[in-house]
């Protein structure tokens, strides 16, 4: 059996199932509590679990992961909110130089279980608010990075990353809080590993995650209209990065196109277009297609910002441009 | 300078233009808040619009005491700064409705202001970001020995992050001129002083670092104005930053989707009580300086200017889409 329910309501019963099986998991973050949550995630906890488990903090992002660097060595469970994503800068050097390298620098003595729940996302927010960045994180051994696009994927990974010895950067995105997907019944985790094959095709393989996975199934839908059968991936884990999955559809479709939210450049796409290559360049018919935001920070203007952000269309256009491609290196 | 619970009152020594140029300047930032907040409703405007409604003495009693060389520097909640600083509200509202004749070209929204020939480097949202630059724009004051004092503005909430205490920390061992203006409204954003910071009051976190701090009446203009003026003093006869804790309040929600279930609407109800422009306006009719009428007339022009501000900002042009690459660098980039 399976239930619909929303993205948001999928990571609201993942924290509760986690705090009601285990006292040592608490959350801290700005505005978590009295506030509900910037994205309303943990609207109702303050009441239901009280100050010492839903910790509202100051404005302190380097302190507040610090912190939970510290309480999971200490012995508890962490799960932070840093509001979005552009926040998180603020707390890298926690995150990189200390949760990401102490299980590792002292031979294996010590682990840092923590969770770092944080949102991407855009919306005419401007240039410091409207940014991703998961492949810096992805950068980085020692950190798990999730993405989830589903509201089963939300819940499941939450549940296991809670759960898991490893930091993780849990990175949600504010325009897919009020998806709907099925998620099944009862206690379920999920491996915090591996892509997923969630539309089968033969002519082209098209790759993302989070919301872009929903402007690659869009595309598809689309091309499908026009006889064009594209196989959708989602990453839904960018590191560990599941290669093996995307390279089984490209021996099949021959063609591959990855849609990102962020800047092309070092982004996630060049990292799987330099793997894919390594691994399936005799049976590639045409380049790799990435398709990305325009190189600028985010301007504000509405027109400016649909301009900078791709969508569906653009998905769609590289599929025709890249079997166009195909068809000329054919001649 | 003031007393520590901040509230001394000012005898009125301005001249009546003066005052009245306050009072204008105060009700020049409600309307356009107002109209931004209508604008908002209709989808004229996106993204976050964080009012300044309530704090208005705090901006027009502090920059009506700087100097014309002086420099602005302050977080994103910036409408009041820019409007106090006599912007064109017409260039802001079409910056807030993404027009090509926005301040910054619809570049930067609500929460990027910018006026590089007033010396107003901007609105900054990420929270204490600006402190430091602002606390380098004051060493190339003393520097280049240019007699500016950076005026730089952000909330309670900022106090509380790391940056914050850098840049004070940096402030006082250069003894640079900077006058910081901590708006303590009780919030920053749902979260209650009491919750975020171990110490009520934001200006003893200045001791730390060996400033000097006062705490002043953020609801009455004039009041503000004089600390400021003598916090400005200080910073210009070279004895290094200073730090004012301006006490105030926001009427509205922290931005448009603030249900705020955080605090009671008894004490919002209370705090509007102490409106800054009722206040003043009172005292300026107590006083005798002026009559309702005149005042009225005052509030009847804003009207008129706010609705052509918005008249302006909905007939502008949106942005050239060729223009859209252009400016990320300062210098041209040859390479693809
Ligand atoms: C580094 C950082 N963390 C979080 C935020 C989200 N945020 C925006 S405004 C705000 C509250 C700031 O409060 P305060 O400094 O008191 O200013 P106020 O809004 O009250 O004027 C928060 C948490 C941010 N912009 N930057
Ligand atoms: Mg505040």
């Amino acid at each position: 059996m399976a239930r619909e329910i929303t993205y948001r309501d999928a990571l609201r019963e993942a924290l509760r199932e986690e705090m009601d099986r285990d006292e040592r998991v608490f959350l801290m973050g700005e505005d978590i509590g009295a506030y509900g949550g910037s994205y309303v995630v943990t609207r109702g906890f303050l009441e239901q679990y009280g100050r010492k488990r839903v910790r509202d903090t100051p404005i302190s992002e380097l302190a507040i992961v610090g912190l939970a660097n510290g309480a999971a060595m200490g012995g508890l469970r962490p799960v932070v909110e840093l509001m979005t994503i552009n926040f998180s800068l603020l707390a890298m050097d926690q995150i990189v130089n200390h949760a990401a390298k102490i299980h590792y620098m002292f031979n294996r003595q010590i682990s840092v279980p923590v969770v770092i729940r944080t949102a991407s996302g855009w919306g005419q927010l401007g240039a410091t608010h409207s940014q991703t960045f998961e492949a810096w994180y992805a950068h980085v051994p020692g950190l798990r990075v999730v993405m989830p696009a589903t509201p089963k994927d939300a819940k499941g990974f939450l549940k296991s990353a809670i759960r898991g010895q490893d930091p993780v950067m849990f990175i949600e995105h504010s325009l897919i809080y009020r998806n709907r997907g099925e998620v099944p019944d009862g206690e379920y985790l999920l491996p915090l590993e591996g892509a997923e094959v969630r539309r089968e095709g033969t002519d082209v393989t098209i790759v993302s995650w989070s919301r872009g996975y929903y402007l690659a199934l869009g595309a598809a839908e689309e091309l499908a209209r026009d006889g064009i059968e594209a196989e959708v991936i989602d990453m839904r884990v960018l590191r560990p990065l599941d290669i093996d999955t995307v390279v089984r559809s490209v021996q099949k479709t021959n063609r591959l196109v990855i849609v990102e939210e962020s800047w092309r450049t070092l982004g996630m796409g060049a990292e799987i277009a330099a793997a894919v290559q390594e691994h399936a360049f005799d049976y590639l018919d045409a380049p790799i297609a990435r398709v990305g935001s325009v190189e600028v920070p985010m301007p504000y203007a509405k027109n400016l910002e649909r301009l900078v952000i791709p969508g569906k269309d653009e998905v769609v256009a590289a599929v025709h441009e890249l079997l166009r491609r195909d068809v000329a290196v054919a001649r | 300078m003031t007393t520590p619970d901040g509230r001394q009152t000012q005898g009125l020594t301005l001249g009546k233009d003066e005052l009245l140029h306050l009072y204008r300047q105060m009700v020049q930032i409600r309307r356009f808040e107002e109209r931004a907040a209508e604008q908002y409703a209709h989808g004229k405007i996106g993204g976050f619009l964080h009012l300044y409604i309530g704090e208005e003495a705090v901006a027009v009693g502090a920059i009506s005491a700087k100097e014309p060389q002086d420099h602005v520097i302050t977080h994103y909640r910036d409408h009041g700064y820019a409007v106090a600083l006599g912007i064109d509200p017409r260039l802001l509202m079409a910056e807030l409705f993404g027009r090509a004749t926005g301040i910054v070209g619809g570049r930067g929204g609500s929460m990027h202001f910018a006026d590089a020939e007033r010396k107003f480097w901007g609105g900054y949202a990420i929270v204490a970001g600006h402190l430091p630059i602002a606390v380098g724009l004051a060493l190339a004051s003393q520097y280049l020995e240019q007699n500016y004092v950076v005026l730089c503005f952000f909330g309670d909430g900022a106090t509380n992050n790391g940056a914050f205490h850098e840049a004070l920390n940096f402030a006082s061992l250069w003894k640079l001129p900077v006058l910081f203006i901590c708006e303590n409204n009780q919030y920053g954003m749902g979260t209650h002083v009491e919750y975020a910071s171990a110490v009520p009051e934001m200006a003893r976190k200045a001791a730390a670092y060996d400033i000097p701090a006062a705490r002043v009446d953020g609801q009455d203009v004039l009041v503000m104005r004089d600390a400021v003026k003598q916090a400005l003093d200080h910073c210009r006869a070279g004895h290094g930053p200073f730090f004012l804790e301006a006490l105030t309040y926001r009427f509205r929600g922290h931005s448009m989707a603030d249900p705020e279930a955080y605090r009671s609407k008894e004490e919002v109800e209370q705090r509007r009580r102490e409106d800054p422009i009722i206040r003043f306006r009172d005292k300026l009719l107590a006083e005798g300086v002026t009559t309702a009428e005149e005042l009225d007339q005052i509030d009847t022009e804003v009207d008129q200017q706010m609705d052509e501000a918005v008249r302006f900002a909905d007939e502008s042009p949106v942005p050239d889409p060729a223009t859209l690459t252009e400016g990320v660098y300062a210098e041209p980039v040859a390479a693809r």
